[in-house]
């Protein structure tokens, strides 16, 4: 479905309904299950979530084509975004790395063991690579635009810097998935390799929702913020 | 120049006979057609062949007809084959097509390159040189040192490594490294 989401008086409720893929991301947003008949409005309200922002995200995540207008963010208050991302980073690393992993291992124990050695590896050097790429962001862009929203001086860094910087997490997912694909032994049996497609898929495609948001929503945000604060 | 063309074909009268229509062609040097594939070897080394005419039913892929010789197969086909088999070869002719017809699907064939990006389907598997890059790539060489071991130009290797990131799906390093290992191209401990 690829309407744009912009009714905050809808049912929550139904806007899941409608768009399952977002069971995973409003509690990233800081807003849990259980929304009984309420509409978007009131949910976003009892968590002190902006209506507007949540749709925002919600319309990033479910649909590929939304590309949000430049007057339509500057109108949006953006106080969610860094927790929210920092969110979906927790649950990237607590969450969804570990779990693959565990499906790997169990894969790898149906390898011959110089294989499964390789095969692990892999994945753990990639688990390694997100997270020094969220380190950065965490440490460095995080800080600096709660500086500016706090009014501190912003230190050197700049955020022109970071779509210059900023490295695709997909890639070697999609390598991972060839891999299953097409080249792991066909002796290999048990409903890890299933579930793992899936769970790759879907991780491939929230990386890709997330760094979206980074790029598109994050970066001209922070850069109006910059321009004030000059 | 004309194109040698090599006919692999059991039955000997549709071989003679494809031998005549072709001959009659300036196109194509028509080279002495073999019946099965166990002198392939010798006869693709002393006939050279531009091209290759193969009995569909002989083999399972054109690899199996062109060895490391990356020159277009063309299936013959005067059986029930499988749609996804067909899809393998580079063209397909059929024992009723006619002559016109034939000399039109083998110029065609000629004209593209096989492993050529822009006719995907042909062929996916590794060609040996592709298969030697890989090895090098999954042992943690560059481009430059790839290409001084084993004695190509850099623009050579990188238009390899193309065709083994369209082959494999696989870009990362990384990933090759496990593609090579999963296929017994390299041993874990040459790893560098």
């Amino acid at each position: 479905m690829n309407e744009i989401m912009n009714d905050i008086h809808r049912r929550m409720s139904d806007l899941v309904t409608d768009h399952v893929q977002l069971v995973t991301l409003l509690p990233r947003i800081g807003i849990p299950l259980g929304f009984g008949e309420r509409s978007v409005a009131d949910v976003c309200a009892r968590h002190g979530v902006d209506p507007q922002f949540l749709l925002l995200i919600c319309n990033v995540y479910c649909n590929p084509h939304y590309e949000p207008e430049p007057q339509m963010l500057a109108g949006i208050h953006m106080d969610g975004l860094v927790p929210y991302l920092r969110g979906s980073h927790a649950y990237y690393v607590d969450n969804r790395l570990p779990h693959i992993a565990r499906h790997l291992d169990h894969i790898a124990t149906q390898l011959p063991e110089r294989v499964a050695a390789v095969f692990k590896r892999f994945f753990e050097e990639y688990q390694q690579e997100v997270m020094a790429h969220f380190a950065h962001e965490e440490q460095v862009v995080f800080p600096h635009i709660e500086a500016l929203t706090a009014g501190r001086p912003a230190g050197k860094y700049s955020i022109d810097s970071f779509l210059r910087d900023h490295s695709n997490l997909e890639d070697k997912l999609n390598d991972l998935l060839q891999i299953i694909f097409k080249y792991l032994p066909e002796n290999v049996t048990g409903d890890d390799t299933v579930s793992v497609i899936y769970d790759i898929i879907l991780l491939a495609h929230d990386l890709n929702r997330h760094s979206f948001v980074e790029e598109h929503v994050m970066v001209p945000y922070v850069r109006q913020l910059e321009k004030s604060n000059l | 120049m004309k194109a040698r063309l090599l006919i692999i074909e059991p039955a000997q009268m549709v071989a003679q006979g494809l031998v005549a229509m072709l001959n009659e062609q300036t196109r194509f040097k028509v080279l002495e057609p073999i019946r099965s594939l166990d002198n392939l070897t010798e006869r693709l080394i002393t006939g050279r062949p531009d091209i290759i005419i193969v009995n569909i039913g002989l083999v399972d892929s054109p690899t199996e007809a062109r060895a490391d010789r990356q020159v277009p197969v063309v299936g013959l086909v005067y059986q029930y084959v499988p749609a996804e088999k067909l899809k393998r070869f580079d063209a397909l002719i059929d024992i009723h097509d006619s002559q016109g017809a034939v000399v039109e699907t083998l110029t065609k064939a000629l004209n593209q390159q096989p492993g050529d990006n822009t006719q995907p389907a042909a062929n996916y598997e590794l060609s040996r040189r592709e298969t030697d890059v890989l090895i090098e790539v999954a042992r943690g060489y560059t481009n430059k040192e790839i290409a001084d071991r084993l004695n190509v130009s850099v623009h050579t290797v990188i238009s390899h490594r193309k065709n083994i990131m369209h082959k494999t799906g696989i870009k990362s390093v990384a990933g090759l490294t496990v593609y090579a290992i999963l296929n017994n191209l390299i041993d874990e401990s040459v790893v560098v």
